[in-house]
């Protein structure tokens, strides 16, 4: 679409142009109007930069030093350029450019970044969270253990556990110092230690105000760390606890207490042992083109590659085709100049094209049903036929449908396209002597193609791409069950790509899904432009 | 960007502070509290019909013990997936609700920390906090159970059936007289079928899907689907089809709408219906569901409960909180009011017996195994559908696609 008024809306800054002889009076309103035009334009740079501000404030509590500068930097430009006089195409262009690069450009850098990474379950997050997480994991309580009462005290910073045990006996200890006993501690109406001399005891307040400090404290019970360690997950109470992992900070690796098994970090974002066990979780890590490389080589995806593509490819083209046939035929229908109630035909056409896509899907799904869907059970009389447990009734099922969904569009662009034809055109042809077949074949639909083919190659790309129908109608089933993938008869390249990715393996991988997302990108984009270019023949015939 | 309530008030508090030392250039000498004060609050995700539950026990938790609670109502099927993207970002919540066969997904994603129940541990149904445990280690807290039984039309069948032949025998005989138009319903898909609904005549054959473990959860290495049972429960699913017993097209709106018009005494279901059969008049009873391969037809568990995010910073608070408050009696049995399902916590678990359809299917859940909470069971889901579907269906022969199944599910575990 190019903007065919340039520069409709005067500049904010030009003042009106005023007749000499109004003198003062104008003079003055115009000030005052430049006044008031300043203030509004500063009270909206004030918001943005108090927007601006908040945000910046937000990402310094988190530390998020890159995308604060970045924030900076944009911030400053807007300012900029909105107080600097001139620089008109820029004051119009700023907003745009920011909404571009904030829900495309990023967007579409981010997704490319995540195709060389191994982002998806089990490499969820950073090495130190996987460590973290590994380790309390592997905090087991000793089976059968009893529970200890214990009152949290600090002295000097330091926190301890003060333990009553469950004979009765008071023992106090620290991270550093194993529980040893007190004699003098004060006790409670049930027994419980609560203070003892030379210690603070903590209230529930200071609890939390101190929380992750006390939810890793670990005291052992005695010298030798095979007895376990306190730990109290609640301040009050504390069990013993013995970690089946060990983690060994220098080395980085992880000992299995009980087999003595090393898990090392061998950089494939696991820490992995001898045998290849993996401890969950991993963490993400960059891959390079690995995910690109698993796209070609998977067993999942290269066996039934060859006829999904091949599906794919037939079921946008026969989508296209279907479609803007009827589309047309319908358009040319209602296009005659003395039908009658044209508007209403016209809106009860478009109606499919209203209702959500989803929607549709399911409502169909209930209409195939073999046994008590409406065309086997009315209008085919109790047939038993399976629309969409048969693997060519299915295909044809997908493209029934979808041609109910995406004729009202072709029907549409069509009506709009055929009444931009001059009528001049066929009459002169009609006095030519052309029948009307000849006047349709050789005037009329050349036109239309003109203005309707960029349209039906961004058809083909959305069907290719129609992830929706297939998996509400049929999930990409039905499925052979004996060929052993778990690609489906209608499964096209995107409801294949999602069941690898995200349904059905061992988890979502979002690294393989970008990679893909790529992939099926560079075979849109080439069939795109290719038919972009014959697009433009036609143009240049006519 | 999800800035927390948190982030939020230390922004204003830096703010504020920021303009303060700006204003008066003399220093801030201002005695420090003698008492260090909480500032943080709780973040809870939940769905909204456990929001004004959680709302009544969070004042009383904020009165008590001086955390605010804030609770932030989330689309339930969202929840899993959004605390795996957000808790390592660190703006996650500090406690969400969910359900047990998250948990596998949520360990491998390192987002949740284990939960000690303590003594507590015993006062809860045991199907439940095994449920809540993964590979030996207690993650969560449960609130409910719930678990399919079988439903009988009392005016049709007036006897509960021993054993699934009698069940044949009954529902046949009814279509016979007239009485009915189906044996037996139970809610399958064309596509996927419905392993959950079969599972717990697929068990009285003798085959779980993974091996029990002595500790009473899942070993995910050990495949348990391929053995003898299972290729018997598959010979006997392609003789059920060919009877007409099963049938993919029939789909659990399907069963249910033909269920309370009274065309079946039989329904495999769970107490989701309840309310639509007791809407339709059905004079209904709730009974075991009965063998078909001789063991105990048991059916699969599912156990909802609360979970800690492992990036939670008040992990005391919220050990406090779910612990000692959400798992009292009061609360308990006041999310069984909302939610309809049974309470995980004994006591209020039995106090709900009163009601004699909670009776029946708790009863039932009694006999059963949590639905298996390991990563693996995404894989397992689709393949054992869709063999399912081949197998009623008459594709081949159901003990070959039954060991094709095992085959691509131990390929596709083992990676």
């Amino acid at each position: 679409m190019s903007i065919t008024t340039p520069g409709a809306q005067p500049p904010l800054t030009a003042p009106p142009a005023a007749p000499a002889p109004a003198g003062r009076t104008t003079a003055i309103r115009s000030q005052a109007q430049t006044v008031r035009r300043l203030l509004i334009k500063i009270a909206l740079l004030g918001v943005v930069d108090a927007i601006a501000l908040f945000a910046m404030f937000v990402l310094v509590l988190q530390e998020s030093w890159l995308v604060l500068a970045i924030a900076a930097v944009v911030t400053v430009t807007i300012n900029v350029i909105y107080l600097r006089p001139g620089w008109l195409p820029a004051k119009y262009l700023a907003p745009g450019v920011f909404f571009l690069a904030l829900f495309q450009i990023f967007v579409v850098v981010y997704s490319g970044y995540i195709a060389f990474t191994n982002y998806g379950d089990g490499h969820n997050s950073t090495k130190e969270d996987a460590v973290q997480s590994i380790i309390a994991n592997s905090l087991k309580r000793v089976p059968d253990s009893p529970t200890y009462r214990v009152t949290v005290v600090e002295q000097f910073g330091t926190y301890g556990f003060l333990v009553t045990d469950p004979e009765g006996e008071v023992l106090l200890g620290t991270a550093d110092q194993p529980l040893d006993e007190v004699p003098d501690a004060d006790e409670d109406s049930t027994g419980k230690a609560v203070g003892v001399p030379g210690w603070t005891t903590l209230r529930f307040g200071d609890l939390l105000a101190n929380q992750s400090a006390i939810t890793e404290l670990s005291v052992p019970l005695s010298d030798d760390p095979n007895d376990g360690a306190l730990r109290t997950p609640d301040g009050s109470s504390a069990y013993v606890y013995l970690s089946d992992l060990v983690y060994d900070e220098q080395a980085g690796t992880f000992t299995d207490s009980a087999t003595g098994t090393a898990y090392r970090d061998e950089g494939d974002g696991a820490f992995v042992n001898d045998d290849g066990r993996e401890l969950t979780p991993g963490w993400k890590i960059d891959v390079g083109f690995e995910n690109f490389a698993r796209a070609f080589t998977s067993d999942d995806i290269r066996g039934p590659l060859l006829s999904v593509t091949l599906w794919t490819f037939a079921f946008a083209i026969l989508s296209v085709a279907s479609t803007f046939a009827l589309g047309l035929f319908l358009a040319i229908v209602f296009n005659a100049p003395h039908m009658r109630g044209k508007k209403i035909y016209r809106v009860i056409m478009v109606l499919p094209y209203a209702f959500p896509g989803f929607l549709s899907g399911l409502v169909f799904l209930g209409l195939f049903n073999q046994d008590f869907g409406y065309f086997n059970q009315v209008l085919l009389g109790g047939a038993d036929i399976p629309w969409l447990t048969d693997p060519w009734l299915a295909k044809f099922s997908v493209l029934f449908v979808n041609l109910w969904l995406g004729f009202p569009y072709m029907f549409l662009i069509c009506t709009g396209a055929l009444q931009s034809i001059p009528e001049e055109l066929s009459e002169a042809a009609t006095v030519d002597g052309a029948r009307p077949w000849a006047v349709f074949r050789l005037i009329k639909f050349p036109l239309l193609l003109v203005s309707v083919a960029p349209l039906l190659i961004s058809s083909f790309a959305f069907n290719f791409n129609n992830f929706n129908i297939i998996y509400m109608l049929t999930g990409g089933g039905p499925r052979d069950v004996e060929a052993g993938v778990d690609a489906g008869a209608t499964d096209i390249l995107i409801t294949l790509v999602y069941k690898v990715a995200f349904g059905e393996g061992t988890g979502r991988d979002y690294g393989l899904a970008s990679a893909f997302a790529i992939l099926i990108f560079l075979i849109v984009a080439t069939i795109s432009i290719i038919s972009f270019r014959q697009t433009k023949a036609l143009e240049e015939l006519n | 960007m999800k800035v927390t309530s948190r982030s939020l008030t230390i922004t204003g508090a830096l703010a504020i502070s920021a303009i303060v030392l700006a204003g008066c250039s003399s220093p801030a000498g201002e005695q420090q509290p003698e008492e260090p004060q909480f500032e943080g609050s709780l973040t809870i995700w939940v769905d909204a019909d456990r929001v004004p539950v959680l709302e009544g026990i969070a004042e009383q938790f904020e009165e008590e013990r001086g955390v605010s609670v804030e609770l932030v109502t989330k689309e339930f099927g969202t929840i899993r997936d959004d605390l795996i993207t957000q808790a390592p970002t660190g703006n996650g919540p500090d406690i969400i609700v969910g359900a047990h066969d998250w948990l596998g997904k949520l360990v491998q994603n390192g987002v949740v920390a284990p939960l000690e129940l303590g003594d507590k541990a015993s006062e809860f149904q045991e199907v439940a906090v095994t449920a809540m445990s993964y590979e030996g280690q207690t993650y969560g807290l449960p609130y409910s159970v719930e678990n399919i039984a079988l439903v009988r039309n009392v005016d049709i069948a007036p006897e509960a059936p021993a054993t699934f032949d009698d069940l044949i025998a009954a529902g046949q005989a009814a279509v016979a007289d007239g009485s009915a138009e189906y044996a037996f319903l139970v809610g399958l898909d064309p596509n996927a079928a419905d392993p959950y609904h079969l599972y717990p005549l697929q068990a009285s054959f003798g085959a779980p899907v993974f091996e029990i473990t002595a500790d009473g959860t899942y070993d995910p290495t050990a495949l348990a689907l391929g053995n003898e049972g299972g290729e018997a429960f598959a010979v006997k699913l392609r003789e059920w089809g060919q009877a007409g017993l099963l049938n993919t097209n029939i789909s659990g709106d399907i069963a249910r709408e033909e269920f309370v018009a009274g065309k079946s005494p039989f329904w495999l279901t769970g107490p989701w219906s309840i309310p639509a059969i007791t809407e339709a008049g059905i004079n209904y009873a709730v009974d075991p569901i009965p063998t078909a391969g001789g063991e105990v037809a048991t059916p699969f568990v599912g156990v909802q409960g609360f979970f800690v995010s492992s990036e939670s910073e008040n992990k005391l608070a919220a050990n406090e909180f779910l612990v000692n408050y959400v798992g009292t009696e009061a609360v308990q049995t006041a999310l069984y009011e909302v939610g309809g399902r049974a309470p995980a916590l004994l006591s209020a678990f039995e106090a709900a017996q009163a009601d004699e359809v909670v009776g029946a299917f708790g009863a039932v859940g009694a006999t059963g195994v949590p639905m298996p909470n390991v990563p693996a069971m995404d894989v397992v889901w689709s393949d054992w559908g869709s063999t399912e579907v081949a197998i009623i269906n008459g594709q081949g022969d159901p003990v070959e696609l039954w060991r094709a199944m095992v085959a691509s599910i131990e390929s596709k575990i083992a990676g």
